[in-house]
């Protein structure tokens, strides 16, 4: 049976981590290079983890399934990175920046982790600009910041609306440094398929060449995943298209406990879906908040150009709803309030499924010039995916699927239930509770990987000393390669009619429509009747061609893809489990009278955890309840 | 919309290729390039055929995983476009659109329009990096940059690393990259300090790895998806030059 630790350390609130570090064990630098550390994913977390371990002179091997690691998707973060530095002078300090995160989670995280992680944010934006990270400044060389969503104060660093790019590229150069000392060995073009586990602990991976098909077999002290969320399994979502759970769903399978599936961030500023074809669906930064108002019309089937319709028939519905934070709301309140123009039927566009976004004040204003040099790239990304220019009139917009809070659990430690398997970044499910803040993910990965996972790392390894290298010619290796070979081959077998992307779509549309901005119980538990039903279908009928020993981008699909459908159905499960509505989980069954997400503290202060029983079969729900000393447990307000 | 398409097919490394012609019907303007790819890509699947290999993975024009060569151009017809960010409303009905690789000897084809581009790897790897090591910084506004020369870094610094620089031009010449990247570094106090190694290690690399001479065609900037500018050779050949003239002086 097992037992959730997390393992948070006595003491006050503020001293918990640096006293908890400084009693952590080391491992000395003679021992380091003779222990092997796996990161699988070179996004901001598993780039920065990499880096650090290999400074610090451990045996790193790295994988990715692009062709280079520059390519991970932490390269299309855009708004910005937050910190709390003060530079302001506007009342920031570590304890706001956390006061945020746990208020914007919907007291849905644990405390410890999220103080732990404002606090090594300063450290994240000094070195990022100790490795030459472009972020934007002002005429005195300082460094500007700009405000997000869900605070009040101004501690979003930023470089344009490419901040992600930015940061990536820096990591990546980190790391590129550390390949060309010989520390890390990259490994290119490689799907994980399992996990290996050797008497209990996490000792290595099955990976598939992509370019060849081979399957091979890599060995470790420790694996750490950093394989970033699982959004793509709406199919339509801001992600890249490669992005997937199978990594982590491997782990799982394996033992390692998923906590609340259900979490899933709904992005209020994406370009709305224009046609059947789209493969993906393009964010707009939320920075843009900072200066767009968000408006429908006031009546109904509105005809008019938006430029035509007067100042006092349009409705700014989130300044109006919430007139405290206007058009800088969370996320999910912005997103919810979006589906409830358009649900009502003041939805603008052909579908009748968005919402104008105007920066005709902000222009006015500030001059053209002004809002080209915050937004510029945005701008042009969406004049060239519309062909409209956002300059002359409102970009229209609409949610969609975008950040994954829940994922693996993980302890103080950043320790998943297997020992010796480690998940940093979007993978795990620590820091951003029921609704993430935006600027805060790029945040919450380098902290993560550059000043984390580096010290608990170290106190895992001191005991593997004595442990020489794994072999690979274990008989675990052997196992967990045939299984994957077998999952191969049962999905070459198939040879049905449809392809891998129709059966996506269709997984998609019914996880959007049933587990996406509104869920009920009914709709829920008839989301998992047909993804059971889908899922018989895509291994009766689905068709991979060509074969499994070459380069086969339908393949990699198709394996995905599998897994999506175990990853949708424990969603579902878990939106229906959680009885409330906290942050982006939001239950038609419980909200207030203003149609507010209704929390029940008394019954779901507690991370979901689940634990895998075999496909189909319930799996079973553990509890870690959370404790609150510091913040007081209150309605969300941002009224 | 109707197309005829000739697209490079390539089974392998190894393989000899070639172009085959498709001719794709009901095509919507509004079908971003690579949509249509996956459109067509459907429709080889459904009747038993092997679907095109192409490289994608944002298609938001930020990763640079994508690019290929469309009518005799990097990233097709619009200047300022990555190839996933091409909407099929730039191509006239009922035309042909060839479709090939990067062609260029440093990036050899893996297969049909998938090329390797590790080149750019080894060139990074030799000095694209400032070296400072986790934790052993101050305080990031102990740095005061003037903002001209930060807007001018990251000017540099937006590149994707897709390689049409390096498709656009004869010599199959990757000036554009590395100039991007020793530029952004040698502005930034952060990466003086080691600029003039750097840019002999990148450049010593470039040419080891492949890649050919400047063609001063200005190819690559008319090409370049981000409109990373030439004036960035110029100062990698300033800094260049001025490290050998340092060491020579020694």
């Amino acid at each position: 049976m097992i037992k959730l630790d997390s393992k948070i350390p006595k003491g006050p609130l503020a001293g918990k981590w640096s006293n908890y570090k400084s009693s952590l064990r080391l491992v000395s630098p003679a021992n380091k290079k003779k222990l092997d550390i796996i990161i699988v994913g070179t996004g901001l977390s598993g780039a920065s983890s990499a880096s650090a371990l290999g400074e610090l002179g451990y045996n790193v091997k790295v994988f990715c399934f692009q062709d280079s690691p520059r390519r991970a998707h932490s390269v299309a973060a855009q708004g910005g990175i937050n910190a709390a530095k003060n530079y302001k002078n506007d009342g920031d300090s570590v304890y706001r920046l956390f006061h945020d995160m746990i208020k914007g989670g919907d007291f849905r995280a644990r405390e410890a982790n999220v103080y732990r992680a404002a606090e090594v944010s300063n450290y994240v934006i000094d070195h990022f600009t100790a490795l030459g990270v472009p972020f934007a400044r002002d005429y005195g060389g300082m460094l500007d910041t700009r405000s997000f969503g869900g605070v009040q104060v101004s501690r979003t660093f930023y470089a344009k609306g490419q901040t992600g790019q930015q940061c990536l590229l820096g990591t990546y150069s980190s790391l590129s440094r550390q390949i060309a000392k010989g520390t890390v060995t990259m490994y290119e073009r490689r799907d994980m398929l399992d996990l290996v586990i050797i008497d209990g602990k996490a000792r290595g991976i099955i990976t598939r060449n992509l370019l060849t098909g081979e399957i091979e077999r890599h060995s470790a002290h420790a694996v750490v995943l950093a394989t970033g969320g699982y959004g793509t399994v709406f199919y339509l979502s801001t992600l890249a298209l490669g992005s997937n759970a199978s990594a982590a769903w491997a782990a799982h399978r394996k033992g390692a406990l998923f906590a609340n599936p259900s979490f899933i961030q709904i992005h209020p500023t994406s370009i709305p879906v224009l046609n059947d074809y789209q493969s993906k669906l393009t964010l707009m930064s939320e920075s843009l908040r900072n200066d767009g108002r968000v408006w429908v019309p006031k009546e109904k089937d509105e005809k008019r150009h938006p430029n035509q319709i007067p100042e006092a028939e349009r409705d700014y519905y989130l300044e109006r709803r919430y007139p405290a934070f206007g058009n800088l709301v969370p996320r999910d309140v912005a997103s919810r309030a979006a589906k409830e123009r358009c649900d009502a039927g003041y939805g603008v566009g052909d579908t009748g499924l968005s919402v104008y976004l105007d920066f005709k004040d902000a222009i006015e204003k500030q001059g053209k010039k002004a809002i080209e040099d915050k937004y510029g790239n945005l701008f042009e990304m969406y004049l060239k995916i519309t062909g409209i220019n956002p300059y002359e009139e409102p970009m229209r917009i609409y949610p969609a699927g975008h950040y994954t809070m829940g994922g693996l659990w993980v302890d103080y430690n950043l320790m998943t239930t297997i020992p010796g398997l480690y998940s940093v970044g979007e993978s795990n499910f620590s820091d951003h509770g029921a609704n993430r803040l935006g600027a805060s993910s790029l945040m919450q990965c380098s902290g993560d990987g550059y000043f984390i996972l580096p010290y608990t790392i170290s106190d895992y390894l001191s005991d593997e000393i004595r442990t020489p290298r794994i072999n690979t010619d274990h008989e675990e290796f052997d196992k967990a390669e045939k299984a994957a070979k077998e999952k191969i081959d049962r999905l070459m077998a198939i040879n049905g009619k449809q392809t891998v992307t129709s059966f996506h779509k269709r997984l998609g549309k019914i996880l959007w429509d049933h587990c996406g901005m509104v869920r009920s119980e009914e709709g829920l538990k008839k989301g998992i009747e047909m993804i059971d039903q889908l899922e018989e279908e895509f291994w009766k009928e689905v068709k991979v061609p060509a074969t499994a020993g070459e380069y086969n981008q339908e393949l990699e699909k198709a394996i995905r893809v599998a897994d999506f459908f175990e990853v949708g159905r424990l969603m579902c499960q878990d939106a229906l489990d959680r009885n409330e509505s906290c942050g982006a989980h939001f239950r038609e069954e419980f909200q207030t009278e203003q149609g507010e997400a209704k929390r029940n503290d008394a019954e779901f202060a507690h991370v979901s955890a689940y634990e895998y029983q075999g496909n189909r079969q319930r799996e079973i729900l553990h509890k870690e309840p959370l404790v609150f000393e510091n913040v007081e447990l209150k309605e969300r307000s941002y009224k | 919309m109707e197309f005829k398409l000739k697209i490079w097919r390539q089974k392998n490394a190894s393989a000899k290729g070639k172009f085959e012609d498709y001719t794709l019907k009901d095509v919507s303007p509004e079908m971003s390039f690579l949509q249509m790819l996956d459109y067509l890509n459907q429709q080889i699947i459904e009747s038993d055929g092997e679907p095109v290999h192409f490289e994608h993975d944002c298609r938001e024009g930020i990763c640079g995983s994508c690019g290929l060569y469309i009518n005799g151009r990097p990233h097709g017809p619009l200047t300022h476009t990555t190839t996933c960010e091409l909407h099929m409303r730039e191509f006239k009905d009922n035309t042909t659109i060839v479709i090939e690789p990067w062609r260029s000897k440093a990036f050899p084809v893996i297969k049909d329009l998938v090329v390797d581009r590790s080149a750019f790897e080894k060139v990074i790897r030799a000095g694209g990096f400032v070296n400072a090591n986790t934790g052993s910084t101050q305080d990031a506004n102990n740095i005061p940059i003037n903002k001209k020369i930060s807007d001018r870094a990251f000017d540099a610094a937006v590149c994707i690393g897709c390689g049409a620089c390096v498709a656009a031009c004869k010599n199959s010449s990757a000036m554009l990259f590395v100039s991007a990247k020793v530029s952004q570094f040698a502005m930034l106090p952060q990466g003086k300090v080691e600029a003039k190694e750097r840019v002999e290690n990148m450049v010593t690399k470039m040419d080891e790895v492949g890649f050919g001479f400047c063609s001063n065609t200005y190819a690559c900037e008319y090409d370049c998806p981000k409109g990373i500018s030439v004036e960035f050779i110029a100062k990698m050949n300033r800094e260049f030059f001025s490290s050998k003239v340092c060491k020579s002086k020694k």
